[in-house]
């Protein structure tokens, strides 16, 4: 497939929007400005660019642990979402969240999960909605190889394939589950090869060519608006940092790390299109100069923000009342 | 004495009963290859091997299902939950299984089982990893719940526990894996039903457990000086079955209590504690029994309102004086 300029541009701004808003996070983190935990998704970068680049602002996604980028890709706004990780009361939940639970609803982006496997049966859920009011929305999953063996997996994938729902499930196979190698937890090369058991396609994917899962995603996206039901899709890829930032990463070697790192996608990105000379240095400098500014932006403007008034903790349980203690 | 830290302590609780006895063994998420997210598996794999020390799947479900069949023919099944909030993936197993195989078929067999659960708040983890969920265990009739609050009792209940043919849910505070305290050298157990008086008080008592005690120490010692007032601090160190002996004597003692936890006061172990109280010893009573718990919400990540949603020392001093 031919991709025009403004969708390689489009590809590039996203990915050096996540790549720099994370890299934000670390120094942010190990600077000791945010709370909570951070699991970055740093190498994972084409995933939800690939997949998102083919949703409308109406479809759906859900998200886990590691949801900068999946929000980023969906399109929320960085502002927000960096007043939040900083815990502040202009931040998307108003401080009550922080990185794990990232939501923008207005934009379908059903929010980050600190439950692994949480998103599965939220997706498929979406999707029932979609189909029951004909809306014509497609909702997606995201989800890590640790999380494919959580039981509620086989749940909802056999609901969505029963009843033909419009719901693509999204597994960012990055090799590890916290401290835990896939291949010690899981007997088969590809998790894909469960979905023929439930009567759907499972494709495999280089989770670091962005144009390989925006074409897979394209065909699964088809296929769920025009009825057919689910689509797994494998995204195979690798997680350049730690699980969560300060993971002293115990379980692997440096040397593996550097090695994948040559693998990168904004890296291989920017070869091919250098390459086939469909974009310049100067275009994509001046695109990762934007990022890193806009950026800049959002941690001055989570600065300068209000911390949330204490009381504040009562409100938005119930959409009417607020409890009181006596 | 020595001082080792809770973490340490609950270590060696592990390794004297698996070295003691070759049917107990531990499963859960993370804990082999890097010793536990607390550091609380330490070490194990490297003296039991890694099949009785077992990484796992993200697989709530099969560690604790699993882990009660390996029980229910012949092993001492040590499950760790990685975090308490995960508990939930599992509830069917727990109270509908766990809880009622022995009862249910007539007491044929039993279930001796460990289910460890850190819980707690801890900076800003949020909703999601924050939860201090005992007194959804202490409704389900058949299990029983402990909850240490030094790294003494820690290593003595995990070893009472070990040894208890029934199962046995066990919450750990996060934030306690690191306090140092001290542990005797000679083998020894808590008993699981006993609370602990940690400070003996004339004019009121609070009854606590977990990290929460810490605070509760604080606002003692703070109420001593500053108003004269004699706190005697109760350490439930059990949840079911408690100890209701150890709390009518402190309350005839003091005449007013109060009952302080990190998680949820509205269904919680302190209105079943003040209601046990209200039900048999009212006349003891000077004043009505006072409950501090978390406030009804989940818990919220920014530091201010994480602060103000849980009972902090200053809370603890005002209800006190207030009930004076
Ligand atoms: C139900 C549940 N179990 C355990 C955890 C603790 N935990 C958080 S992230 C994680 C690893 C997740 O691995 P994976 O699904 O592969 O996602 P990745 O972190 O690799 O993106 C674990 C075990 C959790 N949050 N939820």
């Amino acid at each position: 497939m031919d991709f025009d300029k403004e969708m390689l541009t489009h590809f590039y701004r996203t990915m050096v929007r996540i790549r720099h808003f994370e890299e934000k996070a670390n120094d942010l983190f190990l600077g000791g400005v945010l709370p909570g935990f951070i699991h970055l998704y740093i190498g994972e970068e084409a995933i939800a660019t690939g997949v998102c680049s083919n949703l409308a602002k109406t479809d759906l996604i859900t998200s886990t642990h590691r949801g900068h980028g999946h929000c980023i890709a969906k399109g929320a706004d960085i502002q927000r979402m960096m007043a939040e990780i900083f815990g502040k009361k202009t931040g998307y939940c108003k401080g009550k969240g922080g990185s794990m639970h990232i939501a923008d609803f207005s934009i379908g982006m059903l929010g980050a999960n600190g439950v692994v496997g949480g998103g599965y049966n939220l997706a498929t859920g979406a999707a029932l909605a979609a189909k029951l009011r004909q809306t014509g929305q497609v909702a997606v999953c995201f989800f890590g190889d640790g999380a494919s063996n959580r039981g509620t997996f086989h749940e909802a994938v056999n609901l969505a394939s029963a009843w033909k729902l419009p719901v693509i499930f999204v597994l960012e196979l990055n090799q590890y589950a916290s401290t835990t190698p896939y291949r010690t937890t899981c007997n088969v090369e590809n998790v894909s090869d469960r979905a023929h058991g439930y009567g759907i396609p499972g494709v495999v994917v280089d989770g670091n060519n962005v144009f390989a899962v925006y074409e897979v995603a394209k065909t699964a996206v088809e296929r769920a608006r025009s009825g057919l039901g689910p689509t797994f899709i494998e995204a195979k890829t690798y997680r350049i940092k730690g699980h969560f930032v300060g993971d002293p990463e115990k379980y692997r070697s440096k040397q593996e790390v550097e090695a994948q790192k040559g693998n990168c996608p904004i890296k291989r990105f920017k070869e091919k299109v250098l390459a086939d000379k469909s974009m310049t240095q100067a275009e994509l400098d001046s695109l990762d100069a934007a990022a890193a500014a806009e950026i800049e932006a959002a941690v001055k403007y989570a600065e300068e923000s209000p911390w949330p008034e204490p009381e504040e903790a009562l409100e938005d349980l119930f959409v009417e009342g607020v409890w009181h203690d006596a | 004495m020595r001082k080792i830290t809770f973490s340490e302590a609950t270590l060696e609780a592990m390794a004297e009963e698996m070295r003691r006895d070759s049917t107990v063994f531990v499963m859960g998420e993370d804990i082999a290859r890097q010793g536990g997210i607390f550091g609380q598996f330490k070490g194990l794999p490297q003296e039991f091997g890694l099949e009785r020390v077992r990484d796992t799947p993200i697989s709530e479900t099969a560690i604790v299902g699993a882990g009660l069949g390996s029980a229910l023919n012949g092993c001492r099944p040590v499950i760790d939950m990685h975090f308490a909030d995960f508990l939930g993936v599992a509830m069917d197993e727990v109270f509908n299984q766990i809880a009622k195989i022995r009862y249910m078929f007539g007491g044929q067999t039993a279930v001796p089982l460990v289910v460890r659960a850190p819980d707690g708040i801890i900076r800003s983890a949020a909703a999601q990893h924050s939860q201090s969920v005992e007194a959804w265990f202490l409704h389900v009739p058949g299990l029983k719940v402990v909850i240490p609050s030094n790294p003494a009792d820690a290593k003595g209940l995990l070893k009472s526990a070990i040894r208890s043919d029934d199962p046995v849910m066990y919450f750990e505070h996060k934030r306690l894996f690191g306090q140092m305290g001290e542990v005797p050298e000679e083998e020894y157990f808590t008993p699981i039903g006993k609370a602990n008086i940690l400070r003996s008080g004339k004019d009121v008592t609070i009854i606590s457990y977990s990290a929460m005690i810490q605070k509760v120490l604080k606002a003692a010692e703070q109420l001593e000086k500053e108003d004269h007032i004699s706190v005697e601090v109760l350490d439930l160190r059990t949840i079911f079955p408690y100890d209701r002996e150890g709390i009518a004597e402190s309350v005839a003692r003091t005449h007013r209590v109060m009952v302080v936890h990190e998680s949820p006061k509205i269904g919680g172990v302190g209105a079943e504690i003040t209601a046990y109280i209200c039900e048999t010893l009212l006349d003891e009573l000077d004043a009505p029994p006072v409950r501090l718990g978390l406030r009804h919400v989940p818990i919220p990540f920014s530091p201010p309102l994480e602060q103000f949603v849980a009972p902090q020392v200053e809370d603890i001093v005002a209800a006190v004086k207030k009930m004076k």
